[in-house]
């Protein structure tokens, strides 16, 4: 995309700063480039300028001034996506978020917490522990992700196999529409007239509408949280040991899995006391009154051991359990410690085909010459194979894409989807022709102009064009041909 | 032939062409809720059938006019349920009818509304294309949300041909309390202890008696019983069936029946005319008064929440709450984009499309 002509730019910087306090907008190259890319490095681009209000005022300002020049925006929490979402546009706006970080309120009797977009996922539990109360969804990156990410990406985290995600933790959201309009979208009741465009906008990627506030759920702490972790010789029982648990009739708070190589990975990272000779550990949560948890502990373990688990421990106290997820909940850095650079993949399958896409997958990595840890949340069936690649090695960054790229249409032909919690923001744009029909695409963008029919607000991103979905088809030849 | 999808597409490119409004037709079990639609009748019930259902991935997948009774016949038999605990409303109800109403049961506030278990859909939209979006795994969000967004939308914006869902082990015991006390009381409660790690699973009070909903495993269930008190009700089941189908001895009488959903903790509206009662943990609150409906909608929205006429005329025609301008656009757009000629159940939701 061209620069937009400088006496362009310079105009827009003018009315914005007109309209906005001192230090709120930026324009000069050095000072952009911290926003250059979100948490998916491999994709850079710094935006013609960006903006950061304090407050939602100021944030309808900002989209109706933009809106007036016909330039788009695109939205920026913390910038830990992992799908290029908040990966700016030459030619546009970065709206920042951040300053917007003010918890409104929590209301202990209607367990509910009014925040702002900027807020970190954990604060919020930080702001409601004093009650009992805590907001389920945590997404592994929670110390740094903000709620407005959250909703734009309906994130999930270890614990919505029992709990859901963001989407079914949402009662309210303040939003500004590409107009530069505010509106409600749902309430503090349990469902709103009309249409359900709560479901609509989470997840919809900063494209419908952006987010100035909104009203989660919390729920009451688990009166106690037990964890069984489970060792294995082989990848593929752990997958079946999964199925069988939740055949069982227990639903665990948590079921994530890793193998080999993010089990040695993480121990040499945060030592969380992981045998470093299992080809895969299971860790399972079971959380509940106490008489429930006891109960389901001693099914669980009995199942493990049925399964074929090498050992089976259970946390000895809550020091431990919380050892056991740190390890979990630091898989990513410590991957990122023995490897220059990893790529995430995030499809998710059907549980009962894990054994077979990890298989695949192991399969493709021989194939690539490029090694893959696998950690993910083995209950929603939901993978995360982290690629691991060096990018100064020529063709090596080229080569990680491509096999990622066959990851995601693995497990779409299992069943599956591209994208579990990531989104599919730059990155997976092209997939999408994958999953869908050009008619379901065509039916996304008629979505997308009932929303904003100028495709002001993060355009390009998520929803393919059909001259992209042409491109990629030549693509996956020159895919072929670079295999060959 | 269990199959209708080709027929049905059929139907709907024809009228389509001729911008003929179509009203979709279940089994009729929810045709008093909404307003009437003026179209050719478009019968749903015989596209039918369970497709897919995968006790071990907690999925099953059915075409929209497979009877409610027989997926949860099929589900009671491998001990699971569907968590939102649908509303029948007659002998007949469909799959897609339930979904289309997103009408959710006592289990609600505790385990999730209907559009909390929809994982996909394959729907047949206003130009007559078939189109499949989400599918049978828990978590996507490859593209928009299509699927949570048919949940609710009374067919106005496409006919329901499948449905994913999630399903859950049903718990291993249930049991219900029953103690007496004021409503002011009974909210209190209600909220207090949906604010500690209990396993509540239902709350009603019918303006006497508040009755807890306990489920979980027998120890935690029996935990939690002696820490609430209150005396076991002999037919816990039966009670919360006769609640959720309306077949409670609160919902005679011939005055309108309203829907009003609000914050849990809103205060009793002791100064509405006619008698309530309340569910969902103090979220949902039957109404039956003559009132007119301008005073009990403003009463829902000043404590934060809506009014629906749920059984029974109104004068104005409305069902549904009425929608604040800007809204109404987007839905008048959403609307376009799925329809853009207006046939599918027009008017059912609101009179302007
Ligand atoms: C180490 C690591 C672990 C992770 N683990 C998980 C995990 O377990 N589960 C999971 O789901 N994700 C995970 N992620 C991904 C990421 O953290 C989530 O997607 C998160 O929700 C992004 O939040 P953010 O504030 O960083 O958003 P950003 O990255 O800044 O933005 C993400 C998207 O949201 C849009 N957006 C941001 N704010 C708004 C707003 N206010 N209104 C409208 N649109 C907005 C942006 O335009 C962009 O499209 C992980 C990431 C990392 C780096």
């Amino acid at each position: 995309m061209a620069d937009r002509p400088a006496t362009g730019k310079a105009a827009l910087v003018a009315e914005l700063e007109r309209a906005l306090p001192p230090g709120t907008v930026i324009h000069e190259e050095e000072a952009l480039r911290p926003y250059e890319c979100d948490g998916l490095p491999a994709y850079r681009q710094l935006p013609l300028l960006a903006v950061l209000p304090a407050d939602v005022e100021q944030v309808q300002q900002v989209v109706q001034i933009c809106r007036r020049h016909g330039v788009p925006v695109v939205a920026r929490g913390a910038a830990t996506g992992l799908s290029g979402g908040a990966l700016p546009l030459a030619d546009g706006v970065l709206l920042g978020l951040s300053r917007l970080n003010r918890i409104l309120e929590i209301d202990p009797l209607a367990r509910t917490a009014r925040v702002q977009p900027g807020v970190r996922n954990l604060a919020i539990s930080e702001a409601a522990a004093p009650y009992g109360l805590y907001y389920a969804p945590d997404p592994s990156s929670q110390i740094a992700c903000t709620i407005g990410g959250n909703v734009a990406e309906n994130s999930g985290g270890v614990h919505c196999l029992k709990y859901g995600l963001t989407v079914n933790n949402l009662l309210e959201l303040k939003v500004i529409t590409a107009e530069g309009e505010l509106l409600t979208i749902g309430s503090a009741a349990l469902d709103s007239p009309g249409y359900d465009l709560l479901s609509l906008i989470t997840g919809s990627e900063g494209m419908l509408g952006i987010v100035v506030e909104a009203l989660v759920r919390l729920l009451p702490r688990p009166a106690r949280a037990q964890v069984v972790l489970a060792a294995f010789d082989d990848v593929e029982k752990a997958a079946d040991a999964v199925g069988a648990i939740i055949a069982a009739g227990i639903i665990p708070a948590g079921l994530e899995m890793m193998d080999g190589p993010a089990i040695a990975a993480a121990e040499d990272f945060v030592h969380a006391g992981y045998p470093r000779d299992a080809a895969a550990i299971l860790l399972c949560e079971i959380d509940g009154t106490n008489e429930e948890v006891s109960e389901h502990v001693m099914r669980v373990n009995a199942l493990l051991h049925e399964m074929g688990a090498t050992e089976v421990r259970t946390a000895r106290d809550e020091q431990e359990r919380l050892r056991f997820w740190q390890g979990r909940k630091a898989a990513f850095p410590a991957v990122g410690r023995i490897s220059p650079d990893y790529y995430c993949m995030d499809g998710t399958v059907p549980r009962r085909r894990l054994g077979e896409v990890l298989k695949g997958i192991a399969r493709l990595s021989q194939e690539y010459g490029l090694p893959v840890a696998n950690v993910f949340h083995a209950g929603d069936g939901n993978l995360h194979p982290l690629i691991l690649f060096d990018s100064n090695v020529p063709g090596e960054l080229q080569r990680a894409e491509d096999f990622g790229a066959e990851i995601l249409e693995l497990s779409v032909r299992v069943g599956g989807t591209i994208t579990g919690e990531h989104g599919v923001g730059h990155e997976k744009i092209h997939q999408m022709c994958v999953q869908f029909s050009a008619a379901e695409l065509e039916q996304f963008r008629a979505v997308k102009s009932a929303f904003d029919p100028q495709a002001l607000l993060n355009p390009g991103k998520a929803i393919p064009q059909p001259r992209r979905c042409a491109e990629y088809r030549t693509i996956g030849e020159r895919r072929a041909q670079r295999k060959a | 032939m269990n199959d209708l999808a080709e027929a049905l597409q059929a139907q709907v490119r024809e009228a389509c062409a001729k911008s003929e409004p179509l009203a979709l037709r279940g089994s009729g079990s929810k045709s008093f809720l909404g307003r009437r639609v003026q179209g050719r009748v478009l019968e749903l019930s015989g596209h039918r059938g369970i497709v897919n259902y995968e006790p071990r991935e907690l999925v099953l997948t059915a075409r929209a006019g497979t009877p409610l009774a027989e997926i949860e016949q099929v589900l009671e038999a491998q001990g699971q349920m569907l968590p939102f605990e649908p509303p029948h409303f007659g002998p007949g109800a469909t799959l897609g009818g339930t979904i289309a109403c997103a009408l959710s049961g006592p289990r609600r506030p505790y385990a999730g509304a209907v559009r909390d278990v929809v994982l996909g859909c394959r729907i047949i939209n206003g130009r007559g294309e078939i189109l499949r979006f989400g599918g049978e795994v828990m978590k996507n969000v490859a593209g928009y949300d299509v699927s949570r967004l048919m949940a609710g939308a009374f067919g106005t914006l496409g006919i329901l041909l499948e449905v994913s869902l999630k399903v859950l082990p049903k718990p291993e015991t249930e049991l219900t309390l029953v103690q007496e006390c004021d409503a002011t009381e009974a909210l209190e409660k209600m909220n207090r202890l949906a604010g500690t790690p209990v396993p509540l699973s239902a709350s009603s009070h019918d303006g006497i008696q508040l009755h807890l909903r306990l489920s979980g495993t027998n120890g935690a269930v029996e935990g939690a019983r002696k820490r609430i008190g209150g005396e076991i009700l002999a037919d816990g089941a039966g009670y919360w069936e006769k609640l959720r189908e309306h077949r409670h001895a609160f919902f005679t009488g011939k005055a309108p029946l309203w829907r009003l959903s609000v914050p849990s903790t809103t205060p009793f509206q002791a100064n509405l005319p006619g008698k309530q009662l309340i569910e969902w943990g103090g979220a949902q609150r039957w109404l039956i008064s003559e009132a007119p409906g301008e005073t009990i909608r403003r009463a829902a929205a000043e404590a934060g929440g809506h009014a629906t006429r749920f059984r029974g005329e109104a004068p104005e025609g409305e069902a549904f709450h009425p929608l604040p301008g800007p809204l109404m656009a987007l839905h008048r757009n959403l609307k376009r984009a799925f329809d853009p000629a207006g046939i599918l159940n027009p008017g059912r939701l609101y009179g302007e499309f």
